[in-house]
């Protein structure tokens, strides 16, 4: 029952973004969360949304897919929408009791309504098209250049590489734990919030302890194949950026050029 | 050089609840190059610790253990010496560290700096070795026991060591994947002239070994081929360990007085011996 969760939100379609380095993708990324700070009015949001329109429809993905990734989101954007209805003084529109809803405050809402929407979705493109590996990856070598000031760039993503390669085995575990619970009549599904709570105590117990035995051997395998963190280490697969990257690249940088010029003479 | 390792006067100590517990006690022992080694004895026996001696996981309290010559105590050998002595450990999934399969075989030759290219060419050998190539993609967790352990081995194989140390590598195994793990280790054993070290508890493949070691309480009490060390079947109970089925009938055979050699291993041996009785 556990097995069945997906790890991230891979989608993978094999599509021209897929298949765009990952170094690529995030600074696109970067750039794209940028440029919705630089959009002051909402033709430029129209903009953004051909943009991510057009990446939505080159990626493969389904839309409904994509706006599935703002459900969880929708009362932080009606409560920031709420907010700044209110909270903008300007020319009164109505007022409910105290409190008066402006013009300025509507087009303040809508329009940080707005930006958290791109921002949620655009940000999603780049985990649904890239592997969470392949993420990770990406995100040491682009870190890689701040190792110098103390940035623990190979660390961290051995600890991701890690965490996703255990997180099957330890929900297999816990599976297990539960099944062998249930067996001695353990009872996990009924009871108030607090005696469910209760009756997690007997299985976290003993994927704690496994888990620190597993750290423990995995700690040991790793010593005993010559792991000493950064030191001398190469990679088997090494990362290339193609003409396709720079030409997605090349868009970005387009674009945001669009933003500002838009955003300063307008 | 033909030694691979030479184990002298090793004593192991640690301290457990206050309590000093002995868990190698002045052990010497060689090992050839190109051998096939079996060490056996109960849990509690030191067989563990005295694997993690061998590619200096553990150093020892007194004595010396030296790898093809290179003492473990010195630490500018350590990764040659984990390089050249391999070490498979007895849980698959606790020694697989990437999530897909060819990654995990990469790992080992990535920390040693090897060129790209060439740990593309290593990984496709070893993977052909342990015939996991169809699996390269995959991802360990949807693997059967035997096959992860395969793996696991296919990953010391890619960093080109001269020796495998095996602790315990088919405990968790079902008697499929046991097969296949053993069948793997004799193939790089006959074929590739890597010398093994197989720490077991399975007299089945204690048999197959060109010496067999028994350990009991941090010292050694037999050694031998497994002919000479399995005809002693009375103080190998002694010490609370089976024996292979096959010797356990002569046994039982003979002290029912019929007339049997001591040291039948396999079921054909048996069978020749059967017939020529009147």
């Amino acid at each position: 029952m556990l097995k069945d969760i997906t790890i991230g939100q891979y989608y993978p379609t094999g599509s021209y973004i897929h298949q765009l380095d990952p170094r690529a993708k995030i600074l696109a990324t970067f750039a794209y969360i940028v440029g919705l700070f630089i959009v002051d009015n909402f033709f430029t949001y129209g903009l953004l949304a051909l943009f991510v329109l057009a990446c939505i429809h080159i990626s493969k993905i389904p839309i409904k897919y994509m706006l599935k990734g703002l459900k969880p989101l929708r009362v932080i954007i009606i409560i920031t929408f709420i907010i700044n209805i209110f909270m903008t003084s300007g020319e009164t529109l109505f007022s409910i009791g105290p409190l008066n809803v402006t013009i300025e405050g509507l087009y303040q809402g809508t329009f940080m309504a707005l930006r958290l929407m791109f921002l949620v979705v655009g940000t999603s493109m780049l985990t649904l098209t890239t592997s969470p590996i392949i993420l990770t990856d990406g995100i040491e070598n682009l870190l890689k250049p701040f190792k110098k000031i103390g940035v623990p760039a190979h660390e961290l993503a051995m600890m991701m590489t890690i965490a996703l390669r255990f997180i099957p085995t330890l929900l297999e575990e816990t599976d297990k734990i539960m099944k062998a619970q249930m067996a001695r009549g353990a009872d996990f599904e009924s009871g108030n919030i607090i005696n469910r709570a209760k009756s997690l105590v007997p299985l976290l117990v003993p994927l704690f302890i496994s888990a620190f035995r597993r750290a423990d051997e995995l700690a040991m395998a790793m010593e005993a194949r010559c792991y000493r963190g950064d030191t001398n280490r190469t990679r088997m697969k090494q990362m290339i950026m193609t003409g396709r990257d720079y030409k997605a690249l090349s868009i970005m940088t387009l674009l945001m050029a669009m933003l500002v010029y838009i955003r300063v003479s307008f | 050089m033909d030694k691979m390792i030479q184990v002298e006067n090793v004593t192991f100590e640690y301290t457990n609840n206050e309590k000093q517990v002995i868990a190698l006690n002045k052990i010497s022992f060689e090992v050839k190059k190109g051998e096939f080694v079996a060490i056996i004895g109960h849990n509690g026996s030191g067989k563990s610790t005295m694997a993690k001696h061998l590619n200096a996981l553990l150093l020892p309290s007194e004595g010396d253990v030296r790898v093809q010559g290179m003492n473990t105590k010195e630490e500018e050998y350590l990764w040659d010496i984990r390089q050249v002595a391999g070490m498979v450990f007895q849980n698959p999934d606790n020694q697989i560290v990437a999530t897909i399969v060819e990654e995990d075989v990469a790992f080992g030759p990535e920390n040693l700096g090897v060129k790209p290219s060439e740990i593309i060419e290593r990984v496709n050998n070893s993977l052909s070795q342990v015939d996991m190539e169809e699996y390269r993609h995959k991802a360990p967790h949807l693997l059967s026991g035997g096959q992860k352990q395969r793996i696991a081995i296919a990953g010391v194989i890619a960093m080109k060591p001269h020796c495998i140390i095996l602790d315990e590598p088919t405990a968790m195994l079902d008697p499929s994947g046991r097969r296949e793990v053993m069948k793997t280790i004799k193939k790089l054993n006959e074929e590739e002239g890597i010398t093994i070290i197989n720490i077991t508890h399975f007299m089945e493949e204690a048999v197959e070994a060109d010496r067999v070691i028994v350990m009991e309480e941090g010292n050694i009490v037999l050694e031998g081929t497994p002919r000479e060390v399995f005809s002693q079947v009375e103080k190998l109970k002694e010490l609370g360990l089976d024996v292979p089925q096959v010797t356990e009938l002569t046994h039982q055979l003979k002290s029912a007085g019929i007339d049997l050699p001591d040291d039948i291993l396999t079921v054909d041996e048996m069978v020749m011996n059967i017939c020529r009785l009147k």
